[in-house]
């Protein structure tokens, strides 16, 4: 099955989607980096090329992993297959 | 792959090699554009870098200045200098700077001759200079001898995800084969700054790395909003599925693979510890980085992008790679080596790495960049505060 989505880090609460786009409720096949494993996942948003999808549900002051580290804290709770960005994570640094 | 042991390279009388044969006409300020324009049309086959400063600047800024405009013609891309100032003493100290590389330099100055007068013997002294470059031949040069800088822009996710990990792929098969690297960007790896620390190759360039980093980090809270006005990440960032610059910083920071940095350079200071890799102090405005990295005498630069950064430098040339399939598909004049299949999981990162090292040397060897074909030439020079 062809890879919807990119994790680069076992660790990581959130993957990249890396064709056009995904639609709801679509069943997504995500790669692992790291570890070369394969994960799947249903989409709850649409979500284009290059933006992030929650892996987990993620609550208010959680932190957001990529890379195996920090990225920015979560402001807005998000559940599992939405989509992560702007609107619900900020930085933790300016 | 077998990696290339050569390319073909311009040797320069003191031992560097470039990737280039140009002949600049440099203004050491901004007043001084105008002549050098007029010279650069006259004479074919010679360039003009003009710019905006280079007036009433003092201090530490003024120092970068003239670093700036010496390295330029120092950088073995160039084979030949004409440089034109309003006054005759700054033009010299920059004239005589560039004299000790022992290629052709010669220096005019504008007052009491006035722009048509300067133009007729700049003119005919560039004439010479073009004349005589026009017969330097390229020659089989060690790979060592390439210097090459990084910079990313437009970086989106896939610019972590693939293209800037494929700049990393080349630094770790090309570091052990002894050439010179350099990487910036200091505002734009805030974030993972101390992930970057833990790659300094000694306690010491670790501990000058975070130094420096503090120091830029002071300035941009104090000069900062509330936020940073769209400029970190940009727009187009964000566009592109980048949220914070702490994501940004983990993305640009693959551009490095496994390296560790041997020193910590100021803006445009030439490298003096050998080849390996160098972190500079710039900013992460491309052109601007990029202007100070040629001034260090690098002479080819690998720009990976997400959403498609255009930058070109007029004197060292720049190689583009994206792993975004849809700014190959919008923006592919720009982009010199497509590695958007990673995404699709058709390449791996080492396979990237080898097409981009093919592309590199590609263009070491005399094949236009992009970038070089459409007309990008930016020269930026960087200002660090207001002149007196």
């Amino acid at each position: 099955m062809a890879t919807d989505i990119i994790i680069h880090d076992e660790k990581d609460n959130v993957g990249v989607v890396v064709i056009d786009k995904i639609t709801p409720k679509q069943d997504c096949s995500c790669w692992i980096m790291e570890n070369d494993k394969t994960v799947k996942i249903q989409s709850v948003d649409e979500i284009q090329l290059g933006h992030k999808i929650a892996m987990v549900d993620l609550n208010e002051g959680d932190t957001i992993l990529k890379y195996g580290h920090d990225i920015g804290k979560v402001v807005k709770s998000i559940k599992k297959g939405e989509h992560v960005h702007v609107q619900n994570v900020k930085t933790k640094k300016w | 792959m077998k990696i290339p042991k050569s390319f073909l390279g311009y040797k320069r009388e003191n031992g560097r090699v470039g990737t280039r044969n140009h002949v600049i006409i440099l203004p050491v300020d901004d007043i001084s554009n105008a002549c050098a324009e007029s010279v650069a049309n006259n004479i074919k086959g010679t360039i003009a870098l003009p710019h905006s400063y280079g007036r009433l600047q003092f201090g530490a800024d003024l120092d970068l200045h003239f670093r700036t405009m010496i390295g330029t013609g120092k950088n073995p891309n160039v084979a030949a200098v004409i440089v034109i100032g309003i006054e005759p003493k700054w033009t010299k100290r920059i004239v005589d700077a560039i004299a000790k590389t022992g290629k052709p330099v010669e220096g005019f100055h504008i007052e009491r001759t006035g722009d048509i007068g300067t133009v007729m013997k700049a003119s005919k002294k560039a004439q010479e200079f073009a004349m005589w470059a026009s017969e330097k031949q390229r020659e089989e040069c060690p790979l060592s001898d390439l210097w090459i800088s990084v910079k990313c822009g437009e970086s989106d996710t896939t610019s972590g995800l693939a293209a800037n990990p494929t700049v990393g792929n080349l630094m770790d098969k090309l570091e052990p084969l002894g050439v010179h690297l350099c990487f910036g960007e200091t505002s734009e790896l805030t974030g993972a700054e101390k992930v970057c620390a833990t790659r300094g190759a000694t306690p010491e360039a670790s501990e000058k790395f975070m130094k420096t980093w503090n120091s830029y980090n002071d300035f941009i809270l104090k000069e900062a909003t509330d936020d940073l006005s769209e400029s970190q990440p940009t727009a187009g960032n964000i566009a592109g599925g980048l949220t914070t610059i702490e994501e940004k910083a983990f993305g640009n920071f693959q551009k490095i693979g496994s390296c560790k940095f041997i020193d910590v350079l100021e803006p445009a200071e030439e490298p003096t510890k050998g080849k390996g890799l160098y972190f500079m102090d710039t900013s992460s405005a491309a052109a601007e980085c990029i202007t100070l990295q040629a001034a260090a005498g690098f002479n080819i630069h690998l720009f990976p992008t997400g959403q498609g950064n255009i930058v070109g430098n007029p004197i060292e040339p720049v190689v583009k790679l994206t792993a975004n399939p849809l700014t190959v598909k919008s923006m592919g004049e720009h982009i010199d080596c497509d590695v958007s299949k990673i995404l699709s999981r058709e390449m791996n990162m080492s396979q990237a790495g080898d097409e981009l090292i093919k592309s590199m040397i590609k263009v070491a060897n005399g094949r236009l960049t992009c970038a070089e074909a459409l007309g990008h030439k930016e020269f930026v020079m960087t200002k660090l505060y207001r002149s007196a």
